[in-house]
């Protein structure tokens, strides 16, 4: 096991006007993750994710239950367990802003003790993969946001860690950004077998990197399974969007579809269906045979959405 | 009318800005207790080696000086940086000059606000401990109150229509850090943050006079407790609104050129 | 040897690094250098006009209080220099650079210690060498071992307890984020009491600064020592030799002070 909680609890003391209450953060979390494993961590903002990895990778002390990453204690063993983990945390850079990428990166070698050659070797590569090429020698603080993104990662991953913890990988990066790190992520797992753990709001990112789920509800564990799981589990629809030539009628009446709502005067409707019983070809056809489409775009579930389907379903 | 009331409304965003923070204004009066009783201890010590006055002052008038001093310090800005600084920095100062308020009415009412308000947590204990843990001797007539919380509010103006110059400069330079460290350096010796004006050699008070910075602090303190009175106190204040006039006047005439620049550049 | 300068490598790194970012940004650099310089020349001033008011203040001449002020800022500067950054530390939490410390396989003070340094205090620092080279000049001392010793030992003690005042007020801002100016009570008041003759102080002052946070040790009581001048109730001059025991008991308090600070950060109660 590369992670083991065993009733993993976190308490903080708020301030609530004048008066203090305990709030707890997350509660009787037990869970299990295999070395090699790739999991998705989600759930609602607040739910508890990032007091989980910060217990996971030795910042924040349990107030109960027992956690053991890598095999270690993660605030016992704290300098051990960071030779083997590498973390990247959306909002917060582990890179000097106002010195060139590169220079990071070198900063970042030395600080983890690797002999030059394997150094190089390993730079050159991540530098290769994540093509980071082109901005290399521009200070951190001036390169784009996937840009950036590229680096934090390429930094987390100098030194060959066991687990790699990304809180928030992809947020704000564009399309294209996002596949290219998804694609990266694959292939470095496929490479050197990472354990990936991850904590995203895109179902997107889940879809295409994660074999596991875990969904997080309350500081509590909510779900545990494959995403198709999840989606059963839920019934996670998803919606297509039309946009029609002219205004119509509600279109109420398409196969295995829900009109949920229309704009402009029938313009433009939105129509949710089930992934398991139907397919978006499918119900565009039924919706050509009325109206004439000029534009449309599929609405992947949102996570507070699967979140709270899942709590609904739960009661 | 409608100018008053807005320049109202931001004198007391000020204040709200700053009352949100209670344990920041704790922390703030502990330091100036503590430097405080520090400037109690070696000034008491200085008047005691002089054989009990110096250059006017005695104990208990000392005394007073130094706690008004460290109340007034949390009031007046003397270390040069301003919100205005880094919205000129920023660029966001182009959507200040969008308002229907002047830009700089609005930042020195804003900032006086500020130091207002912070005459009740942090100035106001600040002379009660003085009170309380060394004893103070202050005027016994109304006179010198009268005029010298008119003077306190002059001086807390000039601060921070000086200030505003300061950022302003941020128009022309492309770092304003240099005439930040040019203030902070003068401003508190000059203003009698840790010794009085009147203790200077001449030509080194002749020097201060020359500045608005006495206008700040010392001259407040002068006629809060009473070391000037009658008409003399009165032209002291004259000196104050002379200074807080003229910095004002410089501050519009640089506002407006600043906007031109502005304009001409496009931000 | 070689096992030392290898663990030495990742704070090597850190700090070459931030030499080379202060220097690139040249025009900012020189105006730091000369604003620390005219900074620590008006505080100075301050001292210089108090003493030229009258003749001598807490039985200290103008000549004398030169050595205390000297030794006092030029060893607050260095360890400024050195640890300054410390008491932001509410900066660090804020940006999330703590919580990096945290991921990397190094001790987390030493990595804040050495995650910056601040060149332009070393300015500020000639100010002090200044008064303190014209105070040994014009003070008429006796030079043998015995008045080297103690001025070697007041110099490296004093940098040690600045040193140990700005990582105690790094330890304490984990309680007092939003009011980290508390510690300049003990930060910047702790560097200008020090510079003071300790016979002036009243007494709660003593109790704080003579020994909670010994600054009395810094300054005041090396030169009385070395000057042969009687010290201050509670602080007689023969203390100035215990300088060394001063600068161990702040280093104690600082390493409390950090190890209490961190556990409330974690979480992991009082």
């Amino acid at each position: 096991m590369i992670i083991e909680t065993t009733g993993l609890t976190r308490e903080f003391r708020v301030r609530d006007g004048l008066r203090r209450r305990t709030v707890r953060a997350v509660d009787d979390l037990s869970l299990a993750v295999e070395a090699g494993e790739s999991v998705g961590y989600i759930g609602a903002n607040g739910a508890g994710k990032s007091t989980t990895i910060k217990m996971l990778v030795g910042i924040l002390v349990p107030t109960a239950g027992e956690v053991r990453t890598c095999g270690l204690r993660p605030v016992r063993d704290r300098r051990d367990l960071a030779r083997r983990i590498g973390v990247v945390f959306g909002q917060r850079s582990q890179l000097w802003w106002d010195l060139p990428v590169r220079e990071s990166f070198e900063i970042l070698a030395t600080i983890h003790g690797l002999p030059a050659g394997e150094a190089r070797a390993r730079t050159a590569e991540l530098v290769e993969l994540l093509e980071m090429d082109d901005f290399l020698a521009t200070p951190v603080r001036q390169v784009s946001l996937g840009q950036r993104m590229r680096a934090e990662i390429a930094a987390a991953l100098l030194h060959r860690p066991d687990l790699l913890i990304l809180d928030e990988p992809t947020i704000g990066l564009d399309v294209l950004s996002k596949q290219r790190l998804r694609e990266f992520l694959v292939a470095e797992r496929r490479e050197h077998g990472t354990t990936l753990l991850l904590t995203t709001h895109d179902m997107g990112d889940i879809e295409r990197l994660c074999d596991r789920v875990l969904v997080v509800d309350h500081g509590r564990l909510a779900y545990d399974g494959t995403l198709d799981g999840l989606a059963r589990t839920v019934g996670a629809q998803r919606v297509l969007v039309v946009d029609l030539a002219t205004p119509a009628d509600d279109l109420t009446g398409i196969p295995d579809a829900t009109h949920v709502r229309s704009e402009g005067g029938g313009l433009r409707q939105h129509l949710a269906f089930d992934a398991e019983s139907t397919t978006a070809a499918r119900v565009l056809a039924a919706v050509s045979e009325s109206a004439e489409v000029r534009d449309l775009s599929i609405e992947e579930p949102e996570i507070e959405d699967v979140v709270r389907r899942l709590y609904a379903a739960s009661r | 009318m409608h100018a008053l009331r807005v320049y109202a409304r931001l004198l007391v965003a000020g204040v709200r800005r700053q009352s949100s923070y209670p344990l920041a204004t704790l922390a703030g009066l502990v330091a100036n207790a503590t430097f405080g009783l520090l400037k109690t201890g070696i000034l008491l010590a200085a008047v005691g080696s002089a054989g009990g006055t110096l250059a006017g002052y005695d104990v208990g008038t000392m005394s007073a000086y130094v706690w008004l001093s460290q109340g007034l310090l949390g009031s007046v800005n003397l270390w040069g940086g301003s919100d205005m600084m880094q919205r000129i920095r920023s660029g966001d100062v182009a959507i200040d000059f969008l308002r229907p308020v002047d830009v700089q009415g609005a930042a020195i009412a804003t900032d006086v606000g500020k130091g207002l308000f912070a005459l009740l947590p942090r100035g106001l204990p600040s002379v009660l401990i003085g009170v309380l843990a060394v004893g103070v001797t202050m005027p016994a007539t109304p006179g010198p109150y009268v005029l010298g919380v008119f003077s306190v509010l002059v001086g807390i103006t000039v601060s921070h229509a000086l200030v505003y110059l300061l950022a302003v400069t941020g128009f022309w330079l492309v770092e304003t850090r240099g005439v930040t460290v040019l203030y902070m350096s003068v401003s508190g010796l000059f203003a009698g943050l840790f010794t009085p004006v009147w203790l200077f050699p001449d030509w080194l008070r002749t020097a201060a006079e020359a500045t608005p910075f006495p206008s700040m602090m010392m001259y407040p303190i002068d006629v809060l407790t009473g070391r000037v009175t009658g008409a003399d106190a009165v032209g002291v204040v004259g000196v104050q609104l002379a200074w807080l006039a003229g910095v004002l006047l410089l501050g519009h005439v640089l506002t407006r050129a600043g906007r031109r620049t502005l304009e001409v550049q496009g931000g | 040897m070689a096992d030392a300068l290898a663990r030495l490598a990742p704070y090597r790194a850190v700090l070459a690094s931030r030499v080379r970012s202060q220097r690139s940004y040249r025009a900012n650099f020189v105006l730091d250098l000369v604003g620390a310089v005219l900074i620590g020349l008006m505080e100075f001033t301050e001292i210089w006009v108090l003493f030229h008011a009258v003749d001598g203040i807490g039985g200290f001449t103008f000549a004398q209080i030169l050595l205390v002020f000297g030794i006092a800022d030029l060893t607050f500067s260095l360890a400024d220099l050195v640890v300054g950054h410390c008491d932001s530390l509410p900066t660090y939490v804020r940006a999330g650079t703590l919580d990096v410390f945290f991921l990397r396989p190094q001790p987390v003070l030493l990595q804040l210690i050495t995650s910056d340094i601040s060149l332009r205090r070393l300015a500020r620092a000639t100010v002090g060498l200044g008064a303190l080279v014209a105070g040994l000049v014009i003070n008429d001392i006796a030079w043998d071992a015995r008045s080297v010793a103690l001025l070697a030992i007041a110099l490296v003690c004093g940098v040690v307890m600045f040193a140990s005042v700005f990582v105690t007020a790094a330890g304490l801002q984990f309680f007092l984020v939003n009011g980290a100016e508390m510690t300049n009570a003990f930060v910047y008041g702790g560097r200008y009491a020090a510079t003071q003759p300790a016979s002036v102080w009243p007494k709660a002052v003593v109790v704080v600064f003579g020994f909670v946070f010994p600054m009395a040790f810094a300054a005041y009581l090396p030169v009385t020592a070395l000057l042969g001048l009687p010290g201050a109730p509670w602080l007689p001059s023969w203390l100035g030799w215990c300088a060394p025991l001063a600068a161990a008991w702040s280093v104690t308090l600082a390493l409390l002070c950090w190890r209490w600070g961190v556990r409330h950060y974690r979480g992991a109660g009082g």
